[in-house]
């Protein structure tokens, strides 16, 4: 691996080369929230916390107590589930907005806690992370999440959890447990966003509480709604388009973030449901089945 | 032996009294109708039994076990399932996917086995796309298994909803007002649908139904609700000739 | 030391409840949290500075004129940005473009006025009052007073005059509403320019009373005011007055009693608590599922 990030590095312009790890970060970030939001239904506006949580937890692990990067990242991720698991009771008895209400005070307490926290250096937070994340680490983590995604989505889980969103008695009535697969969906959510956290820490070398703001949980969010609620390849194309219209926009200097805002407007009114909204994978294959059964027809 | 009892049930809302002291006893592969004007307390009683109430009062008891506490997927996985008055589908999944939903509280698979692919899961989702088209051949809708649920016509979605709750493969089917919306080609379909399921399944069915008609042709038992009390009970034809029946439900002049 | 806290609070309470008051109406009416309601409280404080420091004119004249140039602004987010997507898009995406509006506002602003933290000119005279053993300053009583005055106006126009039952009858539900004869369309707009009105008060009169005004200001701001309208109980206008002083009262209490690193953290937490012990917030109305 790391001879392949050396022949990669030799090719491609470092900042092209950051610009694709950080697409693949987003990526796993923004289908974390397509989990909870796009496919189950349950406003999530707080998904920076859990990153931050996965960023802090594998650093200090690495930093401090030796763990391999590998180790490291898995544990963040872990401790970040648990966090989705505490945040995702309050969804037994919250709804809509209340529940969006819920997780960004629940992400800003955790920022206001790692303000204050020792360990994590307060305010000026921590640097001298080790740099293990690579363009190849990323995307092969990227890659085999999409895939665990594709997979999940076509059990019944899945299905339950798009159950969940388009009508919750109905499901319970079809015996599904909506409690438990709503807390399930936090959960596997907030692994993500713990992943791409410990992810991000360990390729910036640098962080602090204020990476992990409410502007970063919905800039996220904005990846899903852009490319399409529910949908993993509309999620990662927002993810791409979101992570490079910063960039594009570094023509316009200081009015960047001024298209930026405008863009969003201009998009929800053009394409309100996203620009791959309801395109799901079977329904790609539905268009096959329809073709197939044409041709056999004539 | 009663597959269903309820005793003695009563449920209010804030001071009023949806249902009073209401006693049923649905026999095993019977096929039960309720009936009663609008308001009576019809769907308040299928969402007291399938736990979307808790009733005020009373015991539900199903083949023998007190379902009064129960949650609304513990029920539905105990063999009760149910169609909604209210069309309730998922709409903007496949008929197909519906169906399969439907088989979920049956179904095993547990999460790491789904997230992987095990062998074990595959076979089972092979098992669950067979038995749902099956569903969809006997409801009538296999050609259109893969159109979105929104995009049916009225009576097809009824059917589906149909579909789905036998994909629970219930001992007992609740269906709510099943024929409601339909001209009457598609409710004479209906009944032909309702004597096959009950034939080809074994399971008891209880209705609930405005229409008159089919009520009397199919059910082999009555009960009509008025207020919230139980007025009647009995054959069809007994229930037919009740004179506080015709009171309450046909109107005093009739 | 206590009854000083408590007046604190009430102060910072009152502004808070007015600009939850316009995050409440907007719900209410079209079920959308407008985001771009941090930033419009801000641009009040940015108009009432500019009115203040290159005009010259007294605060009162600096308030109104901030209110209305508000209002003109909520109008105008509001047909730019919300009506093209109403009825036909989902509330998500109406909330993005929300958020898309606040982003754009903030950075006009730095654009405008750079990120520098501005100060207003002395507009109203450091003056200090005792009573009842309680020290005041002659900011806390306009700010406690104005705040009254606005929200006894508003709680009178929504009960007693026509407009205000126009209100009433599109929360209830916007479609009969609609074919009650009422122009809806005029409904809302009327109720962002009520409810950005009431934000650039709030603008002006913090900027005055902490002596900070930034581009910035609007985002945590906004997001505790509609916590304070979620704690009230989202939709009820009474709520969010009192999910706005509560919220207040609560958090420099918090920062006086236990610790002022975890400042922002108080409100957020008491929010959390709060709901889950009554899901549906201090005044709202329980929404029983019908079946």
């Amino acid at each position: 691996m790391e001879t392949l990030d050396a022949i990669i590095s030799q090719y491609i312009d470092p900042y092209y080369l950051r610009i694709m790890v950080l697409i693949g970060i987003n990526i796993i970030l923004a289908l974390g929230i397509n989990l909870i939001t796009g496919v189950t239904g349950q406003l999530t506006m707080g998904h920076a916390g859990f990153m931050s949580i996965g960023a802090y937890t594998s650093a200090i692990l690495s930093m401090q107590y030796g763990f391999s990067y590998l180790a490291a990242l898995l544990a963040g991720a872990l401790m970040a589930a648990l966090f989705g698991v505490i945040i995702g009771i309050p969804t037994l008895r919250l709804e809509g907005d209340y529940l969006a209400m819920v997780t960004i005070g629940a992400a800003e307490i955790i920022r206001v806690f790692f303000l204050n926290f020792e360990p994590g250096g307060k305010a000026v937070g921590m640097a001298g992370i080790p740099q293990h994340t690579t363009f190849i680490t990323v995307w092969l983590v990227a890659l085999i999440i999409i895939l665990l995604n594709v997979r999940l989505l076509n059990s019944r889980y899945g299905r339950a959890f798009y159950a969940i969103k388009e009508n919750e008695i109905a499901a319970a009535a079809s015996g599904i447990d909506t409690t438990r697969i709503k807390i399930l969906a936090f959960m596997v959510g907030a692994f993500l966003g713990g992943l791409g956290g410990g992810l991000y820490a360990h390729y910036m070398y640098y962080i602090n509480p204020q990476d992990f703001g409410f502007m970063k949980s919905i800039e996220l969010l904005n990846m899903v709604v852009l490319g399409g609620m529910g949908s993993i390849p509309g999620t990662i194309l927002g993810a791409f388009i979101l992570t490079l219209a910063p960039e594009m926009l570094r023509i316009v200097s200081e009015y960047r973030l001024l298209f930026y805002g405008a863009l969003l407007v201009i998009l929800m009114i053009f394409r309100p449901n996203g620009l791959l909204g309801n395109v799901r994978l079977y329904d790609l294959r539905k268009r096959w089945w329809k073709k197939e059964v044409e041709t056999w027809q004539s | 032996m009663a597959v269903l009892s309820l005793e003695n049930i009563s449920q209010e809302f804030g001071g009023l009294r949806a249902l009073d002291a209401f006693n049923l006893d649905v026999e095993e592969s019977a096929i039960f109708g309720i009936i009663g004007p609008n308001g009576a307390g019809k769907t308040t009683l299928f969402n007291i039994i399938t736990g979307i109430y808790t009733p005020t009062e009373g015991n539900i008891v199903f083949q023998g076990r007190n379902i009064n506490q129960a949650a609304t997927h513990k029920i539905a996985c105990l063999g009760i399932a149910r169609t909604f008055q209210n069309i309730r589908l998922f709409n903007k999944l496949s008929a197909l996917d519906n169906v399969r939903i439907g088989c979920h509280g049956i179904s095993k698979s547990g999460f790491f086995s789904s997230l992987f692919g095990l062998p074990s899961m595959l076979h089972e989702e092979k098992q669950i796309k067979e038995e749902s088209k099956q569903l969809l051949t006997l409801v009538g809708l296999y050609d259109k298994r893969e159109e979105y649920a929104e995009n049916l016509a009225y009576g097809e979605q009824r059917r589906l909803e149909i579909a789905r709750a036998l994909a629970l493969k219930p001992t007992l089917l609740l269906l709510d007002e099943p024929a409601a919306g339909m001209n009457s080609g598609e409710k004479a379909e209906l009944m032909i649908l309702i004597r096959q399921i009950r034939q080809d399944m074994k399971l008891t069915i209880l209705i609930v139904e405005h229409d008159m008609n089919l009520v009397m042709n199919i059910c082999e038992r009555i009960a009509v609700l008025d207020y919230g009390r139980k007025i009647a009970e009995g054959s069809p034809s007994e229930v037919k000739s009740d004179e506080r029946v015709i009171q309450s439900y046909l109107g005093a002049g009739a | 030391m206590f009854w000083e806290q408590l007046l604190n609070g009430l102060t910072l309470g009152s502004t808070y409840a007015l600009i939850a008051l316009g995050y409440t109406m907007v719900y209410g009416i079209v079920q959308l949290i407008n985001f771009a309601h941090g930033e419009i409280y801000m641009f009040g404080a940015f108009a009432g500075l500019f009115l203040a420091s290159y005009c010259g004119v007294n605060i009162l004249v600096a308030l109104l004129g901030a209110m209305a140039f508000c209002m003109l602004l909520g109008m105008l987010v509001e047909r730019i940005a919300y009506r093209p997507l109403r009825g036909k898009s989902s509330r998500l995406s109406a909330l993005i473009s929300a958020i898309g509006v606040s982003i754009f506002l903030s950075t006009l602003m730095v654009l405008l006025a750079g990120t520098n933290t501005r100060r207003y000119p002395d507009v109203v005279p450091n003056h200090t009052f005792h009573l009842a053993g309680l020290d005041f300053s002659l900011m806390q009583v306009i700010i406690l007073l104005f705040s009254a005055a606005l929200m006894l106006g508003l709680q009178f126009m929504v009960k007693k005059t026509r407009i205000g039952k126009a209100m009433r009858a599109c929360s209830q539900d916007l479609d009969a509403a609609y074919l009650m004869g009422i122009n809806v369309n005029r409904v809302i707009s009327f109720t962002f320019a009520i409810g950005s009105a009431l934000a650039a008060a709030g603008g002006v009169m913090v900027g005055i009373y902490y002596n900070a005004v930034w581009p910035y200001m609007g985002t945590m701001a906004g997001l505790k005011a509609f916590a304070a309208a979620v704690l009230g109980g989202i939709g009820s206008i009474p709520g969010a007055m009192i999910g706005g002083i509560s919220l207040g009262i609560l958090e420099i209490m918090g920062v006086a009693y236990l610790s002022s690193s975890y400042k922002d953290a108080i409100a957020f937490g008491i929010l959390i608590l709060v709901l889950l012990i009554r899901p549906q917030g201090l005044l709202g109305q329980k929404i029983s599922k019908k079946v």
